[in-house]
């Protein structure tokens, strides 16, 4: 394997989890439902998901803990906004904390451990193109969902009445609301759905990225994840495009780094938060497909009047 | 799609006894109210007479408290819009319930069976709208459109159910009297085929010229059902509103005195993709005038006013002039300063703060250009609590304005009544000069006549008056020259006795030929 393919292998293993964070968070936005908490749920995912690998030896146990604790995250989540009616902003602020207090109890026991790492999967005659196989088609499961997850969102937002539904309730839930839309089940529909990939995303961190435990290692992917759904315009292809040049830039710069080009590391290490916000402005400069895009109701609440 | 029971002739709705309380306040009390199949019924009120309650109720949107609601003889409970819509019902609301993010087609596919494909709803929706005389282009984004043109998916969308009742809620509030027009052809081929119409209202003429009955309500209570045909406007107006409006008086004979307020070549870019860009406009309003603006909402008015008021300043400070004085770069405070008063479209959330009560919104408003009077302190500037609520009762008798308590909530108000405070606000400062948009958009019949009778008289005191209206009756009674906004471009003013409704409706329209088949031409 060329240096290349080395640095591609890791750009992608890199962008995986933003990919898939993004992709979720951007489904409970297009249904009008800011969940801030995706860092918290992202490191619930992570925890659980090495923790279940640990107990049970399969880590597709641990992808299936890790989905299933993101989920539980963003349910209390739900039940706090949609069902409550808290305060979006501050309950997903509160979310992103709590993940990240409860992961680390959680995760104390098996600090240090030696993970177990998902193993990738090769896919018959695919795999076997020159450069491109052993990039695309020799890679572990969770690559396959996140492409997968992210096209089928797009052809659920733009192809089916349901994914219309949705997006009517994120642009003018009262109007929804007027034309029999259930709101509320929809917008807990999409926020377990955002929660789920959370959730996977985590399970990525520590099964596939770093097959370990370390405190807070979600590192404030699930931020980045949160702009990268907002400079994507809400659109999932977007999204994917966002994730990869933000996950080239970050391991670019850690190559520089360690070649020692004389720039200073601390511009080197901001490179990736600039590169990526300027060519997702650049790429989203159309205002009015922007407008049409951005679910207007987006972090209001809703409450049905009865 | 669903066909109903053989209903050629007979009753098509009966409402008896119809209740719905909000806590201890009947919004509708014991309403009684037939409707038969193939008329068009009228159902007329002020502000806040339960007419929307009502509707509500009948399509599901709301449960009643008590009463019965029997549909072609049967007795149902409207649980939902969707089962309104299986019984037949359809609705056209007047504030759209369309989404601005989606296409036309999408937009109709909401409210339409699970089983037809997009395709076919795009189809079916070209069909109906030929057919209707209602062209739309079922791929352009909502936001793109005019209100008439929303209006038309609204009328789409709901006959696409194939209903035997259709309800419109205020239809021709946005509409040009051509657009108008058209859709009283829509209306009375509908009522041709067997269909009801129920037509919610408060224009007198129309509902007669429309109508075969009329039912209407005040506070909540049915004063009156009658053929609308038989009846005068002035005695219709008093079933409405209880004792007779007062008539506006516009004075001829206002002396007119030097230039006061005056836009010259005033260009604005379009700040969002959705907003209309400024053209050349160019307009004088002199003391004792009432220079009224016409047309048809989304033309530029909401941008003329933010360039006027100073909300958003424009860069060159001559195109703007205020007492002789150029403050096009000015804020709204500093014009406020110089002896100008604004009040702006949207009651809540722009001209008032619906949760504040109304003596802060008087602060709010009034802290820079009467700083002297209501701040006390210095630098400190402390409100000066008695002064305040001095002013704002001096305001609320000056205009009538009906509240609950001393200093209530703005919110708390009726429409009507926080109008009359808003206006009232500026006015009680005398300004030299008062630009108002939409002075009277959804007030009551008393409330509006009030308000349009204080515009004529601030006039009359030697004020200039800038009214930016889309209602032609209120253009009418207050204006003495009116000019027409379309597409950002301003026309010349014609002295209001010269100008007919007709030529009006033709500058509305005609000048950015905006006829037939204006749907297609906004295909991307």
């Amino acid at each position: 394997m060329g240096i290349v393919e080395a640095i591609l292998l890791s750009v992608i293993t890199a962008a995986t989890p933003l990919v898939l964070a993004a992709a979720g968070e951007l489904v409970a936005e297009r249904s009008g439902v800011l969940n801030l908490g995706v860092e918290g749920m992202m490191i619930m995912g992570a925890v659980c998901a090495f923790a279940a690998t640990q107990l049970s030896g399969s880590p597709y146990i641990g992808v299936l803990a890790g989905v299933a604790a993101g989920a539980l995250s963003s349910l209390l989540f739900g039940f706090l906004t949609l069902t409550l009616v808290a305060n979006q902003v501050a309950t997903g602020l509160a979310l992103t904390l709590l993940g990240l207090g409860v992961s680390g109890m959680l995760g104390e026991s098996f600090l240090g451990m030696q993970g177990i790492k998902l193993q990738p999967i090769a896919i018959p005659v695919l795999s076997q193109i020159p450069f491109l196989g052993p990039l695309l088609f020799r890679q572990d499961a969770i690559f396959y969902l996140s492409m997968a997850i992210v096209a089928g969102i797009h052809w659920f937002l733009f192809r089916t009445r349901s994914g219309l539904k949705l997006r009517a309730v994120g642009d003018s839930h009262g109007s929804a609301h007027a034309l029999g839309v259930d709101v509320i089940r929809t917008r807990y529909m999409a926020v377990l759905f955002g929660g789920a990939c959370a959730g996977l995303a985590g399970a990525q961190l520590s099964l596939v990225y770093t097959p370990q435990w370390v405190e807070n290692m979600s590192a404030g992917r699930g931020w980045i994840a949160l702009a990268l759904v907002v400079f994507a315009s809400w659109r999932p292809w977007r999204v994917v495009a966002g994730g990869y040049l933000f996950g080239a830039v970050s391991i670019s710069q850690l190559h520089a780094q360690a070649f020692g080009i004389g720039i200073p590391s601390q511009f080197l290490s901001s490179l990736p938060y600039v590169a990526t916000i300027v060519v997702l402005i650049l790429i989203s400069h159309n205002r009015r497909m922007t407008l049409i895009n951005t679910p207007a109701s987006l972090g209001k609440p809703f409450v049905p009047d009865r | 799609m669903p066909v109903k029971g053989q209903i050629a002739s007979g009753r098509l709705l009966a409402v008896s006894n119809l209740t719905k309380l909000f806590g201890s306040f009947a919004a509708c009390n014991a309403i009684n109210l037939q409707i038969e199949s193939g008329e068009i019924h009228a159902l007329l009120g002020e502000n806040g007479a339960g007419k929307s309650t009502l509707v509500k109720m009948l399509f599901g949107v709301l449960a009643p408290t008590a009463g019965e609601i029997s549909w072609m003889g049967d007795n149902v409970r409207i649980t939902s819009p969707g089962e309104a819509r299986k019984l037949g019902i359809g609705m056209v609301f007047q504030h759209f319930s369309l989404f601005e993010a989606l296409t036309v087609a999408e937009n109709i596919a909401l409210s339409m069976d699970r089983s037809i494909s997009l395709a076919r709803v795009a189809e079916e929706a070209s069909r109906l709208s030929r057919v209707y005389g209602l062209p739309l282009d079922p791929n352009a984004h909502v936001a793109d459109l005019s209100v008439g043109e929303r209006q038309r998916i609204e009328i789409v969308r709901a006959l696409l159910q194939n209903p035997q009742l259709i309800i419109l809620d205020e239809p021709t509030s946005v509409l040009t009297p051509q657009e108008a027009d058209r859709l009283f052809e829509t209306l009375l081929k509908l009522k041709a085929e067997g269909r009801s119409v129920l037509y919610i209202s408060h224009r007198l003429e129309e509902v007669q010229r429309l109508c075969d009955r009329a039912t209407v309500l005040r506070h909540g209570k049915v004063t009156g059902a009658c053929d609308p045909r038989a009846e005068t406007p002035a005695s219709l107006a008093r079933m409405m509103v209880g004792n007779d409006v007062a008539v506006v008086t516009p004075e001829g004979t206002n002396t007119k005195g030097d230039v006061q307020l005056e836009a010259r070549h005033l260009s604005v870019a379009a700040r969002t993709p959705f907003a209309v860009s400024l053209k050349d406009v160019s307009l004088k309003v002199r003391a004792g005038e009432v220079l009224a603006i016409a047309g048809v909402a989304g033309n530029g008015q909401s941008e003329l006013f933010d360039a006027l008021s100073g909300e958003y300043p424009v860069s060159d400070d001559n195109a703007v002039q205020i007492r002789q004085k150029p403050v096009g770069t000015r804020n709204i405070n500093a014009r406020r300063l110089m002896g100008a008063g604004f009040v702006p479209e949207e009651r809540h959330g722009h001209a008032a703060v619906s949760s504040l009560s109304l003596s802060d919104n008087l602060v709010l408003a009034r802290n820079q250009s009467d700083r002297r009077v209501f701040l006390g302190g210095g630098f400190l500037k402390i409100i000066r609590q008695g002064a305040i609520k001095a002013a704002a009762k001096r305001i609320s008798e000056a205009m009538d304005v009906r509240k609950s308590g001393e200093d209530p909530p703005a919110g708390s108000l009726s429409g009507g009544n926080l109008q009359k405070f808003i206006v009232g606000r500026e006015l009680d400062r005398q300004p030299a000069v008062l630009v108002v948009n939409q002075p009277t958009w959804g007030v009551d019949a008393g409330a509006a006549s009030r308000i349009r009778q204080a515009l004529v008289d601030l006039a009359k005191a030697g004020s200039a008056v800038l009214v930016i209206s889309q209602d032609l009756d209120e253009i009418f009674e207050v204006a003495t020259e009116i000019a027409v906004i379309s597409e950002g471009r301003l026309s010349d003013p014609y002295p209001a006795r010269e100008l007919s409704r007709e030529k009006i409706g033709l500058l509305m329209g005609g000048m950015h030929g905006k006829t037939e088949g204006a749907g297609a031409e906004h295909a991307h």
